[in-house]
């Protein structure tokens, strides 16, 4: 087992590595002074020249990854021209933009864009999984069509336009809810809560259609099995087969997707974001690819990488608890 | 409602089962009346798709909200088990009647310990504490003879083995003391040991418990021993019907004939007038219709029944078939491989009169090993190893055998034994660890798949499962030409076509039907696509590994009847894999007995069989269950009498 956990960690430290390269090689490619955006616009040629030099950007792109890589384990340190500002690790640089700690940047904005990703998973899991499992014990029925036709229907809008109509419904015409900010879960749950709800409910809609189905194929699937099949024989009640029997098989393949896309949620929330104002990590990274903030944009990258790797390890881990027979090796 | 006092157990009474199927719909039962007294076991045996199936699931209801449609009626202790409803229903389904499914490894949840699953089964059933039904599951289980049942009761079913999760399933069959308990198939997943195992376990249950039994199975084999009336069946009606003994022994209706002489006999017999099932050829024609010999083909086939020997039943049943002074021992039939000359040939002119196809090699120009001229494949010492350090399994370890042109060697072991592994090294699908694989005398254990290539259409393998072998998205004729252009580029499309079509025609199917899918055929038929398949390249050396096991009795002797006459023909050498004592019997004229990687026996198919030399082999031997059900009687007998001293040592 420990064998299976250093191996693992292993292998999630090499994903990010080859992320972290294929990064930094896209944004060496790209168009765009780095020095020239981190200086601003009205800087002398020389002005630049000297900031170059500050950030480092002068020295080889591999110097520079090296930097970066070292900046991660063990902290570093950048002179601003007339002071050094010591940047502790896991250090991620400093942005050309703002001078600001890249590390921090993202640490403010982590859980807003937490409270959005997880809020929303647990919801559109609810959602998605409910319907998913009536239109499997409703097969054929008229229920059945009625959910499958509104789930696609919430696929089929994009996120935007549902959290438009949800805002004008519900904060302007009906004035049910205050217009969606962020409020640490710390300081107001009840605020967080209200505040976040009608984003939740946005993704929810539209992420929640896929997993109604792949909950609805699962769940017949299994009910189909032999050993469903075995307890009706032997007069346990339908009701004991499907939560005791069949939902623990049929929601494994949801287990999976779910890691996947809590991961990826981290780092593509941000049309969410952008629609209800969130300060979150997505809204960050779409501002720093307009203006090549190369370390803000890597050390997004890298921790949405860092939550996909790991919530694939935590959905590996599950699949073994919920299955005996899966042996993590 | 009344438990029945008075009446039979089981009564069924025009009971028919409709399955819609697209517009129409499909009669699976129809019509069918039995009655079964309490206390009483019936075997219900047939082929696939004769509704075998369909009437048990019928006993508990199970058609219930499927879809199926049900006539007649059929009543199991007093319940309507056509139309119960509700408790009625829960109550039928565990507490009067019980299940013991097919595959004990699917039929169990995967995610629960057994204990826990049989405690469930209690609980549907009995208003008691968790902790009583689970002492109540851990008593079935020790009734089973589920060794350390309390903690075994906390395995899931992956952790035990095909036979121990067999007896699981009868453990949760005997949970709520049911009055009938209804075996669907239920030893048709298990090595032949475990079988009989399994078999005397069902027999001593129902005489302790006074339940009765419905045993449902393809084998006639599996009924012999166990039941005391049998019920044939075929295409949803019943055909035959009678006590065991008179059903096994002198069956009055065709089609029970045809089975019961279908069935490959252990003794190596193939029965007068058997292996042909009713518009089957038979060479000479010396078999009439009834399956009685013609008196001048009177001889017994090896020549192996010495007067007043093991006669089978089915050999009684042929009346004259044994003429006392046609049981003379031929040294053809006995000698091993090839070391017969003249006599044998004269053996294989009488013998082909009597429908018997088996013959050793010899016979018919083949050289055995012993026979002069190299073998055809040689192999010394293979082994194969899986899995990495620490966790080594040394799936064929340290084999030595030779294959002589024109021969067919049969390879038996249980499941586990290593003899797919030794199976697919042979024809070089995989890769021995180390040994001496020659071919042909060159080695070609260790050759590189470029250099194996101009080899590969010597070298083929007939699959066991015919539907998984086959592409279902390519028609048959493609299946079959793919190896033909893979191996000669330079075959004109008209060429492939003509080859492919004169293949088809030569394993018996209709040259017309290049253009179907697999799934338009029977199962017989798609392992006749297989073999074609496999014939195409011209090969010299065919494995088939398990090429009937997927097949019911009557298709199974015909393509073994196929295979052979294809050895003949073509003079190809056959390894024949399986685990089925009777069938590698009826092809091999050598036998090599498997075991945990090992060979643990190896000669003659007729010495092999009739004096086996290592106890591994007797045991295999006296598993095997026999069509006659007094000697199935003795033999449970002496399995017990064996059992109680091993215990007491």
């Amino acid at each position: 087992m420990s064998g299976y956990v250093l191996r693992r960690l292993a292998g999630m430290v090499a994903v990010l590595l080859v992320l972290s390269v294929v990064i930094y090689a896209a944004f060496y490619i790209a168009p765009g002074d780095p020095a020239q955006i981190a200086c601003g616009l009205k800087c002398s040629p020389a002005q630049v020249a000297q900031v170059r030099e500050q950030l480092g950007l002068a020295d080889p792109v591999y110097v520079q990854y090296a930097h970066f890589l070292g900046g991660i384990v063990a902290g570093r340190d950048f002179s601003t021209g007339t002071a050094v500002m010591h940047c502790h690790a896991p250090c991620l640089g400093i942005s050309y933009r703002s001078g600001e700690q890249v590390t921090s940047m993202i640490l403010q904005r982590l859980p807003v864009t937490g409270s959005l990703a997880l809020g929303g998973m647990v919801l559109w899991l609810l959602l998605g999984v409910g319907t998913g499992l009536l239109s499997a014990l409703r097969r054929g029925r008229p229920t059945e069509r009625a959910l499958t036709g509104l789930t696609m229907a919430g696929n089929a809008v994009p996120v935007f336009v549902i959290g438009l109509m949800l805002l004008i419904v519900f904060c302007s015409t009906l004035q049910w809810l205050p217009f969606p900010s962020y409020v640490p879960l710390t300081s107001d749950p009840q605020a967080w809560f209200w505040g976040l709800l009608l984003p939740w409910v946005s993704l929810a809609v539209v992420e929640s259609a896929k997993y109604a189905r792949l909950t609805r194929s699962s769940m017949l699937e299994t009910l189909a099995e032999d050993h469903i099949r075995t307890f009706r024989a032997y007069g346990v009640s339908e009701r004991r087969l499907v939560t005791r029997h069949a939902l623990r098989a049929a929601l494994t393949p949801v287990i999976a997707l779910s890691a996947l896309d809590l991961g990826t949620m981290f780092g593509s929330a941000v049309l969410t974001e952008s629609l209800f104002g969130l300060p979150g990590l997505g809204k960050m990274l779409v501002s720093s690819v307009a203006v090549v903030d190369l370390p803000v944009v890597v050390g997004v990258v890298m921790v949405t990488g860092f939550c996909v790797v790991l919530a694939n390890a935590a959905a590996d881990v599950l699949y073994a608890v919920a299955d005996r027979r899966v042996v993590l090796s | 409602m009344s438990t029945t006092g008075n009446g039979p157990l089981v009564r069924v009474e025009g009971l028919t089962v409709d399955f819609p199927v697209g517009d129409g719909v499909v009669r699976a039962v129809d019509g069918l009346d039995f009655t079964l007294g309490a206390g009483e076991a019936l075997g219900i045996v047939g082929e696939s798709g004769s509704g075998k199936s369909t009437v048990a699931y019928a006993l508990l209801g199970l058609h219930s909200g499927t879809g199926a449609r049900t006539g007649g009626t059929a009543t199991v202790a007093g319940v309507d088990a056509l139309r119960a409803g509700g408790d009625d229903l829960r109550r039928l389904r565990g507490e009067l009647a019980a299940m013991v499914f097919q595959d004990p490894l699917s039929a169990l949840d995967p995610y629960f310990a057994i204990g826990d699953q049989i405690a469930e089964v209690v609980r549907a059933h009995r208003r008691v504490s968790r902790r009583a039904a689970r002492a109540r599951a851990v008593e079935v289980l020790d009734r089973v003879r589920i060794p350390d049942a309390a903690r075994r009761s906390r395995s899931r079913p992956h952790e035990f083995s095909g036979g121990m999760r067999q007896r699981a399933l009868i453990a949760m069959a005997l949970a709520c003391e049911p009055r009938l308990i209804v075996a669907d198939e239920p030893t048709t997943a298990l090595d032949v040991t475990v079988q009989a195992q399994i078999l005397d376990l069902l027999h001593e249950v129902r005489a302790d418990t006074g339940a009765g039994l419905l045993l449902v199975t393809h084998d006639l084999g599996v009924v012999a021993g166990s039941v005391d009336h049998v019920l044939v069946m075929k295409d949803g009606r019943a055909v035959e019907r009678g006590p065991v003994t008179q059903v096994l022994t002198a069956p009055r209706g065709d089609y029970a004939k045809a089975l019961l002489s279908a069935v490959p006999r252990l003794d190596g017999e193939v029965a007068p007038g058997g292996a042909v099932a009713p518009g089957a050829q038979v060479a000479g024609g010396a078999v009439a219709p009834d399956g009685a010999v013609a008196p001048g083909g009177a001889v017994e086939p090896d020549g192996e029944v010495a007067p007043g020997g093991a006669v089978a039943p089915g050999a009684q049943v042929a009346g004259g078939a044994v003429a006392p002074g046609g049981a003379v021992e031929q040294d053809g039939a006995i000698a091993p491989g090839g070391a017969v000359s003249g006599s044998g040939s004269g053996s294989g002119g009488a013998v082909s009169g009597s429908g018997a196809e088996r013959v050793p090699a010899a016979r018919d120009g083949g050289t055995g090993p012993g026979g002069g001229g190299e073998p055809l494949l040689e192999v010394v010492d293979l082994r194969r190893e899986f899995g990495r350090r620490g966790a080594v399994v040394h799936a064929v370890d340290g084999v030595s055998l030779t294959v002589g042109r024109g021969e067919t060697l049969g390879v038996v072991g249980e499941s586990g034994s290593g003899k797919t592994t030794l199976g697919r090294m042979l024809v070089r699908l995989l890769e021995p660890t180390s040994g001496v694989l020659r071919f042909e005398g060159r080695d070609i254990g260790g050759l590189r798949e470029r250099e194996l290539r101009p080899l590969r259409g010597a070298l083929q393998m007939v699959f066991q499962d015919p539907v998984s072998s086959l592409n279902p998205r390519r028609s048959i004729g493609e299946s079959i030409a793919d190896p033909l252009r893979a191996l000669n580029r330079s075959m004109t499309d008209r060429q492939v076509r003509s080859r492919v079509e004169s293949l088809l025609d030569r394993v018996g199917l209709d040259p017309q039907w290049y253009h179907r899918y697999p799934h338009e055929f029977s199962g017989g038929q798609r392992q006749r696509v297989g073999i074609a398949r496999a014939l195409a390249p011209k090969p010299r050396l065919v494995v088939c590994d398990e090429p009937v096991s997927a097949l019911d009795v009557t298709t199974q002797a015909h393509v073994v009847e196929l295979l052979d006459e294809l050895r003949r023909d073509l003079g190809l050498s056959l390894v024949f894999i399986a685990h089925d004592l009777a069938v590698v019997r009826q092809v091999s004229d050598r036998v090599a007995v498997m075991r945990a990687g090992r060979i643990v026996e190896e000669g003659p198919a007729e010495r092999v069989y009739r004096s086996p030399q290592h106890p591994y082999t007797r045991q295999l031997l006296d598993a095997v269950p026999v069509l006659d059900p007094a000697g199935a009687a003795d033999r449970r007998a002496a399995r017990r009498e064996a059992a109680a001293t091993a215990a007491a040592r």
